[in-house]
């Protein structure tokens, strides 16, 4: 432990004298699997982990990963406390005008419902959603009944509980809970809405979102996004 | 962590149970209750600081300093803490960056606030990109002490400014009389007798932060909370060795024991102690009857 | 869109109320400063009623504290141990899981795992056990002689304490007591931020402020609202308070009537 942190030092002061090379940090949420969740070693894992860890290899870039709380994850970056977003985060009108996005690495999916039994008619129940996600916004917009909670994993809680009849949410994340609970099934209604997800950065970091734009490409070329997104079911293929 | 964690789909009981209670991310519960721990035990003396800066500043005869004192006092009494702590780090980050940014970079001619981006130039960075991640957790437990201490060092300073009230005006006026300056009579006579005074109200400062560092997890401090919201949550067998239901319930009844038995210990410890120094004369052995008030 | 139709709009929108959309873009200060105004609406609620509740608990407490029978002691003094020392920010949170399994164990519970009455149940009896201490230390410090004289003339039990100890006790508990309120006020913002859900974006000054700095991405104007909301409250708790000290104080002469001021050993 002692040696790791004179190692630290001396890293730091290195870096203090002007290396060219920047370490980029990644910022990610960690409780929204499969694309992010902290794994029983207390680490970042998940597809997002792999995909980030393969952008940052094929671009050259050092990565790093960082864990924040959904709710003040955009004003982090643009404060400055990391370099990209890269948790699962929907490409929207409203975030672009705030941040910038890569290309998207899933193609836009449709979002989807889970409840406890298939006829529950959703214009008319309570609709649990994450706050501040396109869902949750999305179900305000149609005015029906909403109900927001802070994490992902208080929305399917809210619809065991009782408290909702459906949470609204990527069909990957929550086909994932709906796989592993027999009384959870996810509903034939989806609703299309937001584009893919991508990777944000602040606006005026064109160069690193050049970087990162050119490193998905040339995933895309060669299939092992694809792949990627095959192995961890977190949507449909390009 | 032991050797018979390999495959824990096989364990079941207590055996699971030693096993899941060692992995490494409940190994990061149990640090951050260090943490938090760590982080008490520093701010309690930064806002002690701060608030004996503010309750000197609110006696002063400078009329303007003794404004700000008064209104730096009045500040936790008019609005909630956590407003506080819903933008203080950001501004805190923000202004320490610029800082740095204009002794760093004087030449650099774009603006700072490009829409909403903040920019600084990459050296005056607080800790620099490059540092390994050490360096930014240290800094952002830092800038959580420091919120934490301009905030509960408005109560502190309440409490002091109170307490030097409150001892005696003749006890000054001696000391004024064996012609001691004010400057004297401050540090030799009133700040050593006020600590008695504020004790009480120091112990129930103790407390409150005690009872405020759930709220760490607003300023970025991935603390105990976190972490019990973290793993209570439901475990999918896809993403770890260890499914298991809905367990809050569980880590925040720990969480509740925790403080119960923290503040009982604080009050047991903080009761003799406002009892020993009551009694200026009771030794070690004197302390034996003393009861936890 | 003028500021008064805003308001017209958006006033009482923490209610139900008025626009159902909350704004979504083109953020205007006067947007801000009426739907955060509107979610204050909850904040007095639960601050008004929890209190007003609190306070006949609250004596209770304090004379069952200052008991001698272990029957009525031990339970008072484990109630305010409790809930004076947890933090509210877990009471939060460990109520709403309890009245999740108490409404899934029979169907009258329902109403309490919204946040109008789980909420104000945890507000009343954490404000409760608070101020049942501030009255059970005002109790402790009514003078011997006020009650030897009430005993003079014959008074006992019920009317002893009626007309003697329980004025005293209030007028001497008054001032930590008005302290106490203010941070009730503000201990209402945790709210909506452990535990209760939010439903159809009603919520409290703090749950639209936090909308708002998610919306526009900047904390430095949505907060500093609330901060203004809240100063305005305390100075009309101050007040409201200041004015019952008055008259639980007429009686005695000018120079001796306590001063309402912030008494160190006695923050919450």
């Amino acid at each position: 432990m002692k040696k790791l942190l004179i190692s630290a030092a001396a890293l730091a002061v290195t870096a203090g004298m002007g290396m060219a090379q920047d370490v980029v940090r990644m910022g990610t949420e960690g409780a929204y699997p499969p694309w992010n969740f902290i794994n029983d070693d207390g680490e970042v894992d998940g597809f997002e982990r792999e995909l980030g860890d393969e952008l940052c290899a094929r671009a050259e870039l050092e990565c790093e990963w960082v864990t924040n709380e959904w709710d003040s994850i955009i004003p982090n970056l643009v404060s400055g406390n990391y370099d990209t977003i890269i948790a699962g985060m929907s490409i929207t009108d409203e975030r672009d005008e705030v941040i910038d996005f890569t290309q998207a690495y899933t193609p836009p999916d449709p979002s989807s419902y889970l409840a406890l039994s298939m006829d529950v008619d959703v214009e008319n129940a309570v609709i649990a959603a994450q706050t501040n996600t396109i869902q949750a916004a999305f179900v305000a917009e149609q005015g029906w009944t909403l109900v927001e909670f802070p994490t992902p994993e208080e929305t399917i809680a809210a619809v065991r509980n009782g408290e909702a009849d459906a949470v609204l949410a990527d069909k990957s994340y929550l086909a994932a809970a709906a796989a592993e609970n027999d009384d959870l099934m996810l509903l034939e209604r989806e609703e299309q809405i937001g584009g893919g997800v991508g990777m944000g950065l602040r606006e005026s970091d064109d160069e690193l979102l050049e970087t990162f734009d050119a490193a998905i490409q040339s995933m895309k070329d060669d299939g092992s996004l694809n792949a990627l997104i095959e192995k961890w079911e977190v949507a449909s293929t390009f | 962590m032991f050797s018979y964690c390999e495959d824990p789909s096989t364990l079941d009981g207590l055996v699971w149970l030693s096993c899941y209670l060692t992995t490494g991310k409940q190994f990061l519960f149990y640090q951050s209750f260090g943490t938090v721990l760590i982080l008490l035990f520093i701010t309690a003396p930064v806002a002690l600081a701060f608030g004996f800066g503010g309750a000197i500043a609110a006696r002063s005869r400078i009329a303007p300093l003794r404004w700000v004192g008064k209104l730096y006092i009045a500040m936790v009494r008019g609005v909630p803490d956590i407003v506080y702590f819903m933008f203080f780090v950001i501004a805190l980050d923000q202004a320490l960056e610029w800082l740095r940014h204009k002794w760093k970079c004087p030449d650099w001619d774009q603006p700072i606030r490009q829409g909403s981006d903040f920019i600084v130039c990459a050296q005056a960075k607080l800790p620099l990109s490059a540092a390994p991640q050490v360096w930014h957790e240290v800094y952002n437990a830092s800038l959580a002490i420091f919120t934490f201490g301009i905030v509960f060092g408005a109560f502190a300073a309440n409490v002091l400014f109170g307490a030097m009230r409150a001892v005696p005006r003749a006890q000054i006026e001696t000391a004024e009389a064996y012609g001691m300056t004010p400057r004297q009579a401050f540090w030799r006579i009133l700040v050593p007798q006020m600590w008695i005074y504020a004790l009480p109200g120091l112990s129930n400062l103790w407390m409150i932060l005690i009872k405020a560092t759930p709220l760490l997890f607003l300023l970025g401090v991935e603390d105990i909370v976190y972490w019990a919201r973290e793993l209570g949550g439901s475990a999918n067998p896809r993403f770890t060795d260890y499914p298991h239901g809905d367990w809050r319930l569980w880590y925040f009844l720990a969480l509740l024991v925790f403080y119960l038995a923290f503040t009982r210990l604080s009050e047991i410890v903080l009761g003799r102690l406002t009892e020993r120094l009551s009694h200026g004369q009771a030794t070690l052995g004197g302390v034996k009857q003393g009861k936890a008030a | 869109m003028s500021c008064w139709e805003t308001v017209a709009d958006y006033a009482f929108r923490s209610l139900g109320f008025g626009e159902r959309l909350l704004p979504r873009s083109d953020f205007t200060l006067c947007q801000q400063f009426t739907l955060i105004g509107s979610g204050l609406i909850w904040n007095v609620y639960y601050g008004a009623l929890a209190l007003g509740f609190g306070f006949f608990l609250a004596v209770s407490l304090a004379v069952g504290k200052a008991a001698a029978n272990p029957l009525f002691r031990k339970p008072a003094e484990w109630f305010i141990f409790v809930f004076r020392g947890s933090p509210l920010f877990i009471q939060f949170f460990l109520a709403y899981f309890l009245f999740l399994k108490l409404k899934q164990w029979q169907p009258v519970f329902d109403p309490l795992t919204s946040a109008v009455l789980g909420a104000l149940i945890v507000l009343f009896f954490n404000t409760a056990a608070y101020s049942g201490e501030i009255f059970h230390g005002a109790l402790r410090s009514v003078p011997r002689g006020d009650v030897e004289a009430a005993e003079a003339y014959g008074m006992t039990g019920w009317t002893k304490f009626r007309r003697v100890i329980f004025p005293t006790m209030l007028r001497l508990g008054w001032p930590s007591y008005t302290n106490e309120a203010i941070f009730l006020f503000h201990a209402t913002t945790l709210v909506f931020f452990s535990g209760f859900p939010a439903w159809q974006q009603k919520g409290d000054a703090l749950y639209y402020a936090s909308y708002f700095a998610d919306k526009t991405f900047n904390p430095f104007i949505p907060y500093p609202i609330v901060a203004f909301y809240f100063v305005l409250l305390t100075l009309v708790l101050i007040g409201l308070f200041g004015l019952v000290n008055r008259r639980l104080n007429r009686h005695l002469p000018q120079d001796q009537r306590p001063r309402m001021r912030l008494k160190p050993q006695i923050l919450r």
